[in-house]
C-alpha cells in the first residue's frame, strides 16, 4: 500500500477492539474444535469421558455393526449426490448461464427467477418436494397422469430405487442458481474477441462452446466442483426432510450427516460420543483431503492445457 | 453478434431457429424453477379436500384456515418469534463484534494482528459436525443448554470469520485520510471509529447482515441438536416436529412452509442487488 499509514492503531488499542470477537470465537469455535479432536480418542459412558483408547473408536467404526455396513453405504450415497450434482446441477447451470450470456434482454429477470429456489431454506425445499411427490395428492403424479404418463407415476420417495435420485434432483433444483450465477459472472469477464475470431474462422456455435469458451472456463469449473463436493458431503437438511433421520426407505437416502446425527444423538449407545466423533473426523478428513488433492490435480491439468 | 449473423446470409434462418430454441430452454426452465414455489403458495389457500380432489387445481375459494391452524394450533407464532429473536440478535451481535475486530485488523500494522486474522479466516471452513458435540456439552456446562441465548452466542461466533473477512477487506480499501484528520482534531480511536468510519462502512455492513441473516434464519442443524425445549424452537426445527404431527393436514403443511419462507422473500425484495452482487463477488476472475 502507500507506506504511510499514519492512522495505524497502537497494538494495545487494537487488541481492545479485537477482544469481544476473539473471546466469542475462542469459546464457541476454537475450544470446541480443539476438544472435538480428542473426543474420538477416548471411550465414553454417556457424557462421562473414560479411558484413552487411541484409535479404537475408528476401528469399531469399521468393524462393528451397524457402522460397518452403514458407513460405506452412507459414503457411497454422498458420492452419488456429488456425481449427480456435477451431472445435473452444474451442467444445467452452465448451459443456462451460457444461454443467458448470449442475450442482453431479460437476463436479470431470468437470473432472479432461477435463483429463487436457492433463497428458500433447504429444509423447506425438502418438505415442499415431499408434499409435491406425495402419492395421495402430489401434483407431480397428477401432472404425469394428466399427460398420459400414468405408468410413470409412482411413490417416488417410497421406492428405494428412486428415492436417492429424488434427493439428487431436488438438490439440483434448489442449487442450480449457484453455478448459474458463478458461470454467468465468469462468462461476462471472458475476452469476447476469442469467440469472435473463432466465429470468423467459421466455427459452429457448438465448436465455439467446446473449444473456445469451455477451456477458458476451466478454472471456474474447478472451483465450482470443489464447492459442490464439499456441499454434497455435508448434505443434511434435504435428505433429512425427504427421508427422515434413518434415511428411509430402507436406508436408501442415508448420508454421512444423518449417520453422524443418529450415532451421536439417537443411538442410545453408551459410547455414542466416541464413535460419532470418529465419524465426524473421518468425514472431515475426506472432505479436506479430497478437496486439496482435487485442487492440486486440477491446477496440474490447467497448466497442461495453457 | 447480430453483425456477424447479418454478414453470413445463408445462416440467418439457422440463427433464428437457434434463438427460438434458446428461448424455449430459458422460459422452460423458468417454469421449472418457479411453478413448485407457486404451488406451495396457492395450495396453502386450499382445503385438504380440494387438494385430494384436484391436485393440480387453483385456489377457487381461497381460505386462510390453514394459516390460522399453523399459526395458532401448531405454535408457529412461537417458532416465528424465536426465529426473529435468534436471527436478529445473533446477526447484530456478530456484526458489532466483527466490525470492531475488522477495524483493529485493518488499521494495525502489528504481526500479532496478522496471525489473529489468519485464525479468524481459517474458521471459514468450519467442520460443523466435528464441533457440534463439544458445543452441546459446553452449553450444558455453562447453563445455556436448550436456550435461545446459547443459540444466539453460537450463531454469532460461527458468523465471525465471514463477517470479519468481508468488513476487514472493505475497511482496507477505505482511504485513511479521514481518520488522520479526525485524529489531528483530537478524536480518540473509539470516537474515530464511531463518527468517521461507521457511516462509511454501511454498504459492507448491509452485505454482512444480509449474508448472515439468510443462513441463520434457514439453519436447522444447530437448533435441532442444541435446543430440546419446544418453547425455544426456531422455525426450521419447529417445521420438523410439525411435519411429524400434521402429516395429514396438507394445506396446513403448505402454510407452514410459506410462513417459514416469507421473511426471506421480504429480505430478497429489499436487498436483491446486494444478494446477486455478493453471491458472485470475487468469482469472476
Amino acid at each position: 500500500m502507500n507506506g504511510r499509514r499514519t492512522a495505524a492503531l497502537p497494538t494495545p488499542v487494537a487488541l481492545l477492539f479485537l477482544l469481544p470477537a476473539a473471546a466469542l470465537f475462542a469459546v464457541f469455535v476454537l475450544y470446541p474444535m480443539a476438544t472435538a479432536l480428542t473426543y474420538s480418542l477416548f471411550s465414553w459412558r454417556g457424557t462421562a469421558q473414560e479411558a484413552f483408547v487411541g484409535l479404537d473408536n475408528f476401528v469399531a467404526l469399521l468393524t462393528t455393526e451397524p457402522y460397518r455396513s452403514q458407513l460405506p453405504r452412507a459414503f457411497a450415497h454422498n458420492g452419488l449426490l456429488f456425481a449427480g450434482a456435477m451431472v445435473v446441477q452444474n451442467s444445467v447451470g452452465l448451459l443456462l448461464a451460457y444461454a443467458l450470456h448470449k442475450r442482453d434482454r431479460l437476463r436479470r429477470l431470468f437470473q432472479v427467477l432461477y435463483t429463487m429456489p436457492y433463497l428458500v431454506s433447504p429444509l423447506v425445499v425438502g418438505y415442499l418436494w415431499s408434499l409435491l411427490l406425495s402419492p395421495l395428492f402430489g401434483p407431480v403424479n397428477a401432472a404425469l397422469r394428466a399427460v398420459g404418463l400414468e405408468s410413470v407415476a409412482q411413490p417416488w420417495l417410497g421406492d428405494p430405487d428412486t428415492a436417492l435420485w429424488v434427493v439428487v434432483l431436488v438438490t439440483a433444483w434448489q442449487w442450480v442458481g449457484f453455478p448459474l450465477l458463478i458461470y454467468g459472472a465468469a462468462l461476462g469477464s471472458l475476452d469476447p474477441t476469442m469467440e469472435e475470431a473463432a466465429m470468423l474462422d467459421g466455427a459452429s456455435s457448438r465448436q465455439r462452446f467446446w473449444h473456445v469458451t469451455l477451456p477458458m472456463l476451466l478454472p471456474v469449473i474447478g472451483t465450482v466442483s470443489v464447492l459442490t463436493f464439499i456441499f454434497s458431503m455435508e448434505a443434511f437438511p434435504i435428505p433429512y426432510a425427504l427421508g427422515g433421520s434413518n434415511g428411509s426407505p430402507a436406508g436408501a437416502t442415508d448420508v454421512m450427516s444423518l449417520l453422524f446425527y443418529r450415532t451421536a444423538f439417537n443411538s442410545g449407545a453408551s459410547n455414542a460420543i466416541g464413535i460419532s466423533s470418529a465419524v465426524a473426523i473421518v468425514l472431515f478428513v475426506v472432505i479436506v483431503g479430497v478437496s486439496v488433492l482435487f485442487t492440486r490435480w486440477f491446477r496440474h491439468v490447467e497448466r497442461g492445457l495453457t | 453478434m447480430r453483425r456477424y449473423a447479418a454478414v453470413r446470409g445463408p445462416g440467418t434462418a439457422r440463427v433464428l431457429v437457434n434463438r427460438a430454441a434458446v428461448n424455449v430452454v430459458l422460459w422452460g426452465y423458468a417454469v421449472v424453477a418457479l411453478v413448485p414455489l407457486l404451488i406451495m403458495v396457492w395450495n396453502s389457500f386450499r382445503s385438504d379436500q380440494e387438494l385430494v380432489a384436484d391436485p393440480l387445481g387453483l385456489p377457487v375459494s381461497p381460505s386462510l384456515d390453514a394459516y390460522r391452524e399453523a399459526w395458532v394450533e401448531a405454535s408457529f407464532s412461537t417458532y416465528f418469534l424465536n426465529s426473529v429473536l435468534v436471527t436478529t440478535a445473533s446477526v447484530a451481535l456478530s456484526t458489532a463484534v466483527s466490525l470492531l475486530a475488522a477495524y483493529a485488523l485493518a488499521r494495525s500494522r502489528s504481526r500479532l494482528m496478522a496471525v489473529i486474522e489468519q485464525v479468524f479466516v481459517s474458521g471459514l471452513m468450519m467442520p460443523v459436525f466435528l464441533m457440534i458435540v463439544p458445543i452441546f456439552y459446553l452449553l450444558d456446562t455453562i447453563g445455556l443448554a436448550s436456550t435461545r441465548t446459547g443459540l444466539i452466542l453460537v450463531y454469532a461466533a460461527v458468523s465471525i470469520p465471514f463477517s470479519v473477512f468481508v468488513l476487514a477487506t472493505f475497511l482496507r480499501q477505505l482511504p485513511d485520510e479521514l481518520e488522520d484528520a479526525a485524529r489531528i482534531d483530537g478524536a480518540g480511536p473509539l470516537r474515530t471509529f464511531w463518527s468517521v468510519l461507521l457511516p462509511l462502512v454501511r454498504p459492507a455492513v448491509a452485505t454482512v447482515v444480509v449474508f448472515r441473516f439468510v443462513p441463520i434464519w434457514n439453519d436447522f442443524f444447530y437448533p435441532l441438536i442444541l435446543v430440546r425445549d419446544r418453547a425455544q424452537y426456531t422455525l426450521p426445527v419447529g417445521l420438523t416436529t410439525f411435519f411429524g404431527e400434521y402429516q395429514t393436514s396438507w394445506s396446513t403443511l403448505f402454510a407452514g412452509l410459506v410462513i417459514a419462507t416469507l421473511p426471506l422473500v421480504v429480505l430478497f425484495l429489499v436487498a436483491t442487488r446486494q444478494i446477486v452482487a455478493g453471491l458472485t463477488a470475487g468469482m469472476g476472475r
